[in-house]
């Protein structure tokens, strides 16, 4: 193919975000989630009550002045405990999400640039691992490890984490025989300078794309642990765990259960948007 | 102008639309074929030649390529006034191309022959043991035993897939063969064969060739005319002896300069200085300017007109009685 | 002059589903200081694996390699590094061999960075000092590889290749995939180098009318092996080798009162896959017979030039 010169790959920050600015679902995406941090980094200042302040005499009543989605029955204001949850829900979603994917980057790196034996005995490892099925692994990990945030996060973050090193170990597969690997060998750069500036940089964009959209997945995890009571205890609001506590009211007090199962749908659905997004702007061959 | 005229490319211009710039690919080209005459396109990587070859089939990627106007008359209908319909009549019976890379101009899982009994069968009416036994005498024809019929792509070396290329595109005997840099992916002793073998062929189907490339030397063993292409121009047109004897327009003669020969002592090539313009941003006046030693004012300010410089060698350039002189 | 480096039955094999593939089978040369070898073949002959086992990219099966006088056939670590700042190699697909994430000045300082001992400051003017050397103008620096064309990459390619100073370059088809005008822009650039800096050049390609411009002395490889090895103009003038002659003819030659026949070979290069021990070059040559079964040895038939040919006489003296 001729022409087209200017139009070849534009793998530059600029242009990643020229092209993201284009897409305007991943702009909705991106606006969504950078709501959401911020919600949580300011959860103390626009919440309108304490997330465990009680309130015996207005138990579960419905979204009124004073409390605008109501409360639930221990009297406490749900959109106060709503804006609190999502520190929960991001915090653990976000750092179960890093914890996977540094596993992950030095697995697949390591498997995919050594190859061979390596490769094959880390490979076989991940097989075996994904043998079993994740949510199984994941209500044994956090049932062994006990409830709390931390074990929260341990058990998402090892339970994702094959996925990422497989990812990452076919995209380096691609690029390991590039002419500019061998370029850097012959100037006798060391395998781990080789792979953090030369492999990993230019194998890591569907990996990127992978964290994004699976932070969502990470946040409804967090809640289906906390659902089934595995995840994050009582004080401590979480939207899986309000879900969960409103559900024997769910007739009555539908409330209780609508506005968790939004935000959750939200915040997931933002992940997914960006996500999508990123996809599309990371790799300009998919440009029309 | 005489009337045995296969094909007429006339004042073409063709575009591609990128976020914010427009690729001037091809402007304003004016080219014609005689039947059995092997034409040469012969410029350099981004100068409009595979625009051209697409433009004439109308395969441009769309919707980025857009031809902006002009007209290509094959047979005396302008083909890009047809109907898709009435189009795909034409691609691949009249009209066929083969591609540069034979690697990925076949289907990896189907049969070779059938590959080639599905392009008859496609344009002619035949039962499919017909098909069959045409697409076995094309293979023999381009020098692949009939016997490998049922062999997979992958079973071929690089230079019996084009030949399998090859096959398929003259299955219909068209008129007109679109040869895209055929031989540029393939070693030279093969690229020798293959070269012999279109000869061959072209002589005995009688078909006309467009051969591009940027190979002078291809030019030399296949072409009976050139062409040469300058950021989507033509800027020299001319028998082979026209250009390989008399070149006169700078870029011309500049090529010739720049290629090292097998029976020099020199220990210098003299190539041509800068880089061709960028296509989205090219000069006002003649696109060739920047680079070339002779440009005076005039050729910044204007675009040349093509002259007739001795019957049928056109070239397209100001100063050619200075560029000849010295 | 002294050899700067010299093979002796330089041998790499690779093991593949269906055997052994002997890609480079038995091959000795030297070349001198200052001088430029050129190694021609067709895809698959070799070529480039023979620079890349020289360079220790890959490691050799067997034989042995003198860089200086000195044995480096299996270097220590420390030998190794040295070596690396001695030898370098440009690629031929100036779009694959650069880094998409660097710039053209961290492309350059790259090699200084992993050298060591040189501040931020120095390697940037360094990279400079290369960038001029190579003719890139400065405004390039922080530029991304995509956004220059084939030409300018190849000269990122060539300022790497001498950011460490070496003696000696291994050149694979360096000008290839670049266009006439450019790759003669590219060649005059490494020839003018050459002087400056007495530069040692493996030159490898597929194109016989640019090695022939561009080297001292050539090597004919076919299917792993040596087929023919003269300096440049006898092995032009006095083509032996029936591999080497039909290589010659078929180049096309851009002139239209000179076109020489075209020897036709038959077939295409047979499996270099436990090659059997005769003759490689036999299934496709017109000279062919039992004798040619037998292992092939090369001869020097006139001084310098030598031929892994039995018939060589034969087929010559009939020519004449």
């Amino acid at each position: 193919m001729s022409k087209k010169r200017d139009r070849k790959s534009n793998t530059g920050i600029g242009a990643v975000w020229h092209r993201l600015k284009k897409n305007k679902l991943a702009v909705v995406g991106l606006i969504i989630v950078i709501a959401l941090l911020l919600t949580s980094v300011l959860a103390p200042w626009i919440a309108p009550y304490s997330y465990d302040e009680q309130d015996a005499s207005s138990s579960l009543v419905g979204p009124c002045k004073e409390h605008l989605l109501g409360t639930d029955k221990l009297g406490r204001d749900i959109l106060s405990r709503l804006i609190y949850g999502s520190q929960q829900s991001l915090k653990i979603g976000l750092l179960a999400v890093a914890m996977a994917a540094c596993i992950g980057i030095i697995i697949g790196s390591i498997a995919g640039f050594y190859g061979g034996i390596v490769d094959n005995i880390l490979m076989r490892i991940l097989d075996v691992y994904q043998c079993i099925p994740m949510m199984l692994m994941c209500i044994a990990l956090a049932a062994a490890l006990g409830a709390g945030v931390i074990n929260t996060i341990i058990a998402i973050g090892v339970c994702t984490a094959p996925g990422y090193a497989r990812l990452l170990r076919a995209t380096i597969l691609t690029v390991r025989d590039k002419e500019y690997v061998e370029a850097a060998r012959a100037v006798n750069a060391s395998d781990f300078s080789i792979i953090m500036t030369q492999v990993v940089p230019n194998a890591i964009s569907p990996l990127i794309v992978e964290i994004t959209m699976s932070i969502g997945g990470a946040i409804l995890f967090v809640a289906m642990l906390s659902f089934l009571g595995l995840g994050i205890q009582p004080p401590t609001p979480e939207w899986g765990a309000m879900l969960s506590e409103g559900r024997s009211y769910m007739r009555e007090h539908s409330s209780l259960v609508l506005f968790p199962g939004i935000c959750i749908m939200i915040s997931v659905l933002a992940f997914n948007l960006l996500g999508d997004g990123l996809r599309d702007a990371l790799d300009p061959r998919l440009k029309n | 102008m005489d009337n045995n005229k296969l094909l007429e490319i006339k004042n073409l211009v063709v575009q591609y639309e990128s976020d914010d710039s427009v690729v001037h690919a091809v402007n304003g080209v004016n080219l014609s074929f005689r039947s059995g005459e092997t034409v040469g396109l012969v410029g350099e990587t981004g100068a409009g030649k595979t625009t051209i070859a697409r433009s004439i089939l109308r395969i441009l990627p769309s919707p980025q390529a857009e031809v902006v106007s002009g007209e290509i008359l094959f047979e005396g209908e302008d083909l890009l006034k047809l109907s898709e319909k009435e189009m795909r009549k034409i691609r691949g019976n009249k009209i066929a191309m083969i591609f540069q890379d034979p690697m990925t101009a076949l289907n990896p899982i189907e049969r070779v022959g059938d590959q080639i009994a599905e392009a008859i069968s496609l344009h002619n009416r035949v039962t499919p043991a017909e098909a069959e036994e045409r697409a076995i005498k094309m293979l023999e024809m381009v020098g692949i035993p009939g016997s490998r019929y049922s062999e997979y792509p992958h079973q071929f070396s690089g230079g019996m897939k084009q030949r399998v290329v090859i096959a398929m595109a003259l299955a219909c005997k068209p008129e007109l063969l679109l040869a895209d840099e055929p031989t540029t992916a393939l070693d030279v002793t093969i690229q020798a064969q293959v070269l012999e073998l279109m000869k061959a062929l072209k002589k005995q189907l009688n078909s006309c060739v467009l051969m591009i490339t940027h190979d002078l030397g291809v030019v030399a063993s296949i072409c009976d005319s050139v062409a040469v292409i300058y950021a989507g121009e033509i800027v020299e047109y001319g028998s082979l002896a026209d250009i390989f004897d008399y070149a006169s327009h700078p870029y011309t003669k500049g090529l010739f300069a720049s290629l090292p020969k097998l029976n020099s002592k020199e220990r210098r090539l003299k190539p041509i200085k800068g880089l061709m313009p960028d296509p989205t941003n090219l000069p006002k006046g003649c696109s060739f300017c920047e680079r070339c030693g002779y440009a005076k004012d005039i050729c910044r300010e204007k675009k040349p007109e093509t002259i007739e410089m001795s019957p049928g060698h056109y070239v397209k350039c100001f100063l050619i009685e200075e560029v000849q002189n010295g | 002059m002294a050899d700067l480096l010299e093979v002796v039955d330089l041998k790499k094999y690779f093991k593949t589903g269906s055997g052994m593939l002997h890609a480079v089978d038995g091959v000795n040369f030297s070349i001198e200081e200052g001088k430029t070898l050129g190694v021609v073949g067709e895809s698959g002959c070799g070529k480039s694996t023979l620079g890349r086992t020289i360079l220790h990219l890959l490691d050799s099966t067997g034989g042995r390699i003198f860089f200086e006088g000195k044995d480096v056939t299996n270097p220590s670590k420390r030998e190794l590094g040295r070596l690396r700042k001695e030898m370098q190699i440009i690629f031929q697909d100036p779009f694959s061999s650069l880094n998409p994430r660097m710039s053209v000045s961290e492309a350059i300082k790259y090699p200084l960075k992993v050298a060591g001992g040189m501040s931020s400051a120095e390697m940037q003017k360094q990279a400079e000092k290369l960038m001029d050397v190579v003719g890139l103008a400065s405004r390039y620096a922080n530029a991304y590889p995509h956004e220059l064309d084939g030409g300018r990459r190849q000269r990122i390619g060539i300022a790497r290749a001498l950011a460490l100073n070496p003696k000696f370059i291994v050149c694979d088809e360096p000008v290839s995939a670049l266009d006439v005008s450019i790759q003669a822009q590219v060649l005059n650039l490494m020839l003018d180098l050459q002087e400056e800096r007495k530069l040692t050049y493996m030159f490898v390609t597929h194109d016989l009318s640019v090695v022939k411009y561009i080297s001292d002395d050539i090597l004919v490889m076919y299917l792993g092996e040596v087929v023919e090895k003269a300096p440049s103009d006898e092995l032009f003038a006095n083509t032996l080798h029936p591999y080497s002659k039909a290589l010659l003819s078929a180049i096309p030659v851009p002139d239209i009162h000179n076109i020489t026949p075209v020897i036709p070979l038959r077939g295409e290069i047979t499996s270099p896959i436990d090659p059997k021990p005769g003759c490689r070059f036999m299934a496709r040559c017109p000279y062919a017979d039992e004798a040619c079964k037998k292992k092939q040895k090369l001869r020097e038939l006139y001084p310098g030039h030598f031929v892994s040919c039995c018939k060589c006489e034969a087929i010559n003296s009939t020519a004449n």
